[in-house]
């Protein structure tokens, strides 16, 4: 425990963590480049970023989940090699992971001692986690029954156990992953106050997170990443979150799509108190409701995680909701029989999934038969009512490559051996050459190179333009800017304020995103 | 970028050298009992394609690998491992003696549909209520099928002891069918075509039956709607649900399907050779579907390929130990043992350092 | 049904599920560690060979028994080297697993002793012999104690009685040891034993390789304790309702222990009764008492009475995150 002799001197110089210019990458994506970090003892420190600013990759190089292709770590001022987590936690280093890493069906008690515990024997480990974690929860707020069965504990709970697992190991330095993720706001401000009891009391904590707010509650000091660099460390007193805000979504190329103004027509959407509860019975989507019409584009913004995917994927027919769905005036089921994703193509609704690759394609499958995937009844694709006509979707596939510019245009390969960008072109050439009354789209250009992102912008403005709604949720604010008419941000499941695109700025977007409304 | 391999070396060159292996290690086994592999493999081709009536009996057991194979390589195509081909092939025998013992038949013909219907019929029956159970309440399939096994022979043998035995026969077996249900053998048919071949082999018209049923499978999983859902099913749920396909009716079809193909196997077994309901007319076949199914890669090509090669290690066993007595009919089991082990448990053995190899060959080679 | 005919059965039930006890608790270390295992039958069938086919060499049966030991635990390795090393899939291992034991036992069974498959009749030393109890002989005659003390308490193999203690020393060892706190973790949630910084690996062998061991008693019980030999194929489906046993029990020790008992009794009152009258309900034929352990599974599985939720992590191999 080198890192517990040297952190009870609390007066050192050194800081408690210090990267030197650490980077990663997978394959071709570089997911840290050159992140220099130093985090000061006994302080929380805040890292901030958008999905995929590599903010995950970097905390995993720390706690010796991957290996970093170059760079340092010093732990308390000493050259530390984390090759695995057993040296991480040697190092006094925990982690509370975004998804939890507790054993549903142990006991707390159990999950504690698990991989720490002191002999061969559970007994006395068991009877010395049970009086330390007495005493933790007197000092730190951090109350558990020690008895409890981890399924049956609430979300909140089972995190104060995945840091009361960090402690029992003596870690000094505790990193929390997007730990209010799952978190109800009354659970999330208690976990501050645990936070700020534990700092007081020496131990240095970094808060890996991408709601501004909590930066702006908790921290000491942040730090900004954004497409695998660290753009900015400040201390949190000096900044404001306009300008978190902003150097996290950053000034991106300018793209220009040609757009005359919008000329809407009737409501083709119309959704009323739309209401999602995930298996854990948190409300993940809370009584939204919104319309969009015939020829406009409503832009759904904000932070990834706030109940966009939920929204989506209830429009796309995958999830169920409690609320009211209309289409063109009629109404269609949001639960049981009817509200399945076929049902919905057959009202017109075309989805173009966020995840292309877990839910928009079927990766072992030919281009071909991905570009007749969910339209596969129709008549278009077959000869009768068994067979297939697959000399049309082949044909239909090669005239949709062609439109949409795949590339490779080989109908013959599969999915997945064509690049992101490229998979990305099958989905939208298969749902646009749909000619959707309603166009839901998640993400159209995540992990798409320039080129192809102003094609697809000017492919989803065509459709508008031929007379589709289209409701386009992106975490791309810029992508937002460009391409909506109208926008709406959602902010922890519901919808937080909607502008006219051409009435509003980034700023004031940026600060509804992280929760900040102008009553408020 | 995920896919570091040619297809051929998917489709083929790793199948052989998983083959390759269990033959490999087949060889030492051979070694070890003290009798020479070479001479062994050489009775074991004599003995199953060296003359016309080998061929009689190699492919009356490839019909029956051909169906059991068709019914787990389908259930495969929607990621389901239905390892209950034993039961509903002994159901499927019921299912066919009952079809054979309900009228006096005046014609095979006329009986053969019914015969194939009741087979199909009674197999499908049985895997309905594992695919049930898995599709609406979660059990493994697997575990279920397995149970299912050993309730069907229990079942079957409770029916021949109880209900369905011959009068005055002391063997738990029915009646012998009438002669209307008998369905031409070999010998029969090609000698219409004035064609001779042995008498005594039991390959019969269920083989034509088999290879219809790979045209079937073929169209059903490559042609069909159907075939399209189970397949988008098989490699990925949530985008088969993104599609509209419902699983619920996803894996209830395809277990119907395979359920009924295990079951025709009994056409070949019951209606076919023993011509009466006996207690053991599975004999394994519906486990051999398995390593077939496995060899073949749930392709109809690949499954009769293998079904073939399962038949001639069949055949040729029984010969083996006519000749080589050191060297009993159980070898085939070892080999079939290893050919499961090798393609299906093991095969990322071969396949790690193979597409390594890939890899450095394209990077040599840009 | 008189008392006499009761204690028959019920030492005969005492008989019948003891490899099933063993091949239970067997499958209950592999799949609380998160190793799907459908080739107990195969493991329990190598042992049962090796352990009559060596013994009927040296005449020891302990060296069988080693033997037979052996054969199991290396059939556990080829096991795990499939389902933990190359992430094969586990199910269809086990089924390999079964059918090379069936192959190679009939097969080198044939090429040894030439009888068809089977080993020499055991005897003496080269079989487990039943062990009397002091006085089993003096108190038999006492009415009621006497035939509980004398024959059903009294007079089986050594395996016998070390089966009711392994299932409680399983139990000590998976609730009551690190090891096992480890072990089940790693059945049920692998990562957090990972992240915990333990070896998934490392503890999945130590698995298989216990679940070879207890196979391995099982199997030699029946060709060296049950019978005086080995026979093609004798374990006759036990593995499978060891299995079958396993879930009924909801992969709990003690629980499997009674499993197995109320297995082993259905197979003892098939054996004592071709048929059952039960008055009013008509004949219970014998084949539905057979069928019975795997129909309660299925009623099991189905989740109708009380859902088995297996470990969480069973049959996946494990896959660090990318």
């Amino acid at each position: 425990m080198t890192g517990k002799e040297q952190s009870a001197r609390p007066d050192d110089a050194a800081p408690a963590i210090e990267l030197r210019g650490i980077s990663k990458s997978f394959g071709p994506i570089r997911a840290n480049r050159d992140i220099s970090l130093s985090v000061a003892s006994g302080t929380i420190h805040g890292i901030v970023g958008e999905n995929g600013a590599g903010k995950s990759t970097l905390m995993s190089i720390l706690y010796g989940f991957y290996k970093a292709d170059a760079g340092e770590i010093r732990i308390n001022g000493k050259p530390t090699a984390i090759p695995d987590s057993q040296a991480a936690i040697g190092a006094g280093i925990g982690m509370v992971h975004q998804h939890f890493m507790l054993v549903q069906n142990f006991t707390v008690l159990e999950n504690v001692v698990l991989g720490a515990e002191d002999g061969p024997l559970l007994g006395p480990s068991l009877a010395k986690a049970r009086s330390l974690l007495t005493r933790l929860a007197g000092e730190y707020e951090l109350s558990v029954d020690p008895d409890a069965v981890i399924e049956e504990l609430s979300v909140g709970y089972q995190q104060r156990v995945e840091i009361l697992k960090s402690l029992y190991r003596q870690a000094d330095i505790l990193i929390l992953d997007e730990p209010t993720g799952v978190l109800t706001p009354s659970e999330a401000s208690h976990l501050f106050r645990i936070l700020r009891s534990l700092r007081d009391e020496g131990k240095t904590i970094i808060l890996i997170t991408h709601k501004l707010q909590e930066i702006m509650a908790v921290t000491d000091t942040v730090s900004v990443m954004r497409q695998g660099e660290m753009t900015a460390t400040v201390r949190t007193c000096d900044t404001m979150p306009e300008e978190l805000a902003q150097l996290m979504v950053g000034r991106k190329v300018l793209l220009r799509v040609k757009k005359q103004a919008a000329n809407p027509g009737d409501v083709v959407l119309d959704a009323t108190n739309l209401t999602v509860t995930d298996d854990r019975g948190v409300e993940r989507l809370k009584d939204v409701s919104l319309q969009v019409r015939k020829g406009e584009i409503l832009g759904i913004a904000g932070v990834a995680g706030n109940g966009q995917t939920e929204l989506l994927e209830v429009l796309g027919g995958i999830s169920s909701a409690t609320g009211s769905i209309r289409i063109n005036g009629k109404e269609v089921s949001c639960s049981g029989p009817g509200s399945d994703a076929g049902s919905r193509r057959r009202c017109g609704v075309a989805h173009v999934p966020e995840d292309r690759q877990h839910l928009g394609l079927v990766m072992d499958f030919h281009a071909w038969e991905n570009m007749a995937f969910g339209y596969h009844h129709d008549s278009r694709y077959n000869h009768n009512r068994l067979f297939m006509d697959n000399r049309a979707i082949r044909h239909a596939t090669a005239r949709n490559m062609e439109h949409f510019d795949v590339r490779p245009a080989t109908a013959e390969s599969v999915a997945r051996n064509f690049s992101g960008g490229n998979q990305q072109k099958i989905v939208l050439a298969r749902e646009f050459t749909r000619g959707p009354q309603l166009l839901v789209v998640g993400q159209p250009t995540r992990g798409v190179d320039i080129g192809a992102i102003e094609f697809i912008h000017q492919r989803i403005v065509d459709l508008r333009d031929s007379g589709a709604a289209v409701l386009l949720i992106s975490v791309e604010l810029d992508e937002i800017l460009s391409l909506s008419d109208r926008v709406a941000v959602m902010f922890d499941g519901r919808i937080i304020g909607e502008r006219i695109t051409s009435e509003t700025n980034e700023n004031e977007l940026g600060l509804l995103m992280a929760g900040i409304t102008s009553e408020s | 970028m995920n896919s570091q391999m040619p297809k051929w070396a998917d489709v083929a060159l790793i199948p052989l050298l998983n083959l390759l292996l269990a033959f490999l290690v087949s060889g030492l086994v051979v070694l070890w009992i003290g009798e020479n592999p070479l001479h062994a493999l050489v009775i074991i081709i004599k003995g199953s394609i060296g003359s016309a009536y080998s061929w009689g009996y190699t492919l009356y057991y490839t019909t029956n690998f051909v169906f059991t194979g068709l019914a787990v390589a389908v259930a495969f195509h929607a990621k389901m491992f239905n390892i209950g081909g034993e039961g509903q092939a002994t159901l499927g025998g019921l299912g066919a003696a009952l079809a054979c013992l309900s009228i006096d038949w005046p014609h095979w013909l006329l009986a053969f549909p019914v015969i194939v219907a009741g087979a199909a019929l009674f197999g499908a029956a049985w895997a309905a209520v594992p695919a049930y159970l898995q599709a609406r309440r979660g059990s493994h399939i697997v575990i279920t099928t397995i149970m299912f096994n050993f309730i069907a022979f229990a079942l079957l043998v409770y029916l021949l002891v109880h209900v369905m035995k011959a009068p005055g026969s002391m063997a738990p077996e029915t009646k012998t069918f009438p002669p209307g249900a008998h369905l031409p053998t070999a010998h029969e048919m090609l000698a219409w075509f004035g064609i001779g071949f042995p008498k005594s082999p039991p390959l019969n018209v269920s083989f034509l039956l088999a290879l219809a049923a790979c045209v079937f499978v073929w169209a059903l999983i490559w042609r069909t709607r159907l075939g399209y859902a189970i397949r988008a099913f098989g490699f990925s749920e949530p985008a088969a649900v993104y599609a509209g396909i419902s699983p619920f009716r996803v894996i209830m079809i395809s277990m119907l399907i395979s359920g009924g193909l295990a079951g025709m196997m009994a056409v070949n077994t019951v209606a076919g050779e023993a011509e009466r309901l006996l207690i053991d007319s599975v004999q394994g076949a519906g486990f051999v579907g398995i390593a077939v199914a496995l060899m073949g890669r749930s392709h109809p090509v690949g499954v009769l390929l293998a079904a073939i090669l399962f038949g001639i290690l069949y055949q040729g066993g029984a010969e083996l130990e006519f000749e080589l007595p050191a060297v009993s009919r159980e070898m085939i089991v070892v080999i079939q043992a290893l050919v499961i082990l090798f393609t299906g448990a093991l095969d990322n053995m071969v396949r790690m350092p193979v597409e390594k190899l890939f890899i450095r060959m394209r990077r040599g080679a840009p | 049904m008189d008392f006499a005919t009761v204690i028959q059965i019920l030492d005969s039930m005492m008989r019948l599920s003891t490899p099933l006890i063993f091949a239970c608790l067997a499958g209950l270390f592999s799949e609380r560690a998160g190793i799907f295992d459908i080739g107990l039958e195969g493991k329990m069938l190598a042992s049962a060979f090796f352990s009559a086919a060596v013994a009927a060499f040296t005449g020891s049966v302990l060296l069988g028994m080693m033997a037979g030991l052996t054969a199991s635990m290396l059939l556990a390795l080829v096991h795990g080297m499939a389902s933990i090393t190359f992430r094969g899939n586990q199910l269809i291992s086990g089924v390999a697993i079964n059918f090379f034991a069936s192959g190679m036992t009939a097969l080198i069974g044939q090429n040894w002793f030439k009888l068809g498959g089977r080993t020499p009749s055991l005897s003496g030393d080269g079989r487990f012999l039943p062990i009397e109890f002091p006085f089993a002989v003096n108190i038999e005659s006492v009415p009621i104690l006497g035939p509980i003390y004398s024959e059903l308490f009294s007079g089986h193999t050594f395996l016998v009685y070390l089966s009711i203690p392994t299932v409680f020393l399983a139990w000590w060892i998976l609730f009551r040891t690190r090891f096992g706190l480890r072990l089940r973790a790693v059945g049920e949630n692998p990562e957090a034993v990972d992240t915990g910084g333990l070896s998934v690996t490392g503890l999945r062998y130590q698995a298989t390789l216990i679940c070879g061991l207890l196979c391995g008693l099982g199997g030699a019980y029946l060709s060296t304790g049950m019978a005086a030999g080995f026979i093609r194929d004798m374990t006759a489906g036990k593995g499978f309702i060891a299995l079958a046993a396993l879930i009924f029990a909801k992969w709990r020790p003690v629980y499997a222990l009674l499993a197995c008992l109320l297995f082993g009794l259905l197979e003892a009152i098939a054996i004592r009764f071709q048929n059952i009258e039960i008055t009013g309900l008509g004949t219970v034929p014998l084949q539905l008492m057979q069928a019975l352990p795997y129909i309660l599974t299925v009623v099991i599985l189905a989740g109708f009475v009380g859902k088995a939720i297996p470990p969480r992590a069973g049959g996946e191999p494990y896959v660090k995150e990318r």
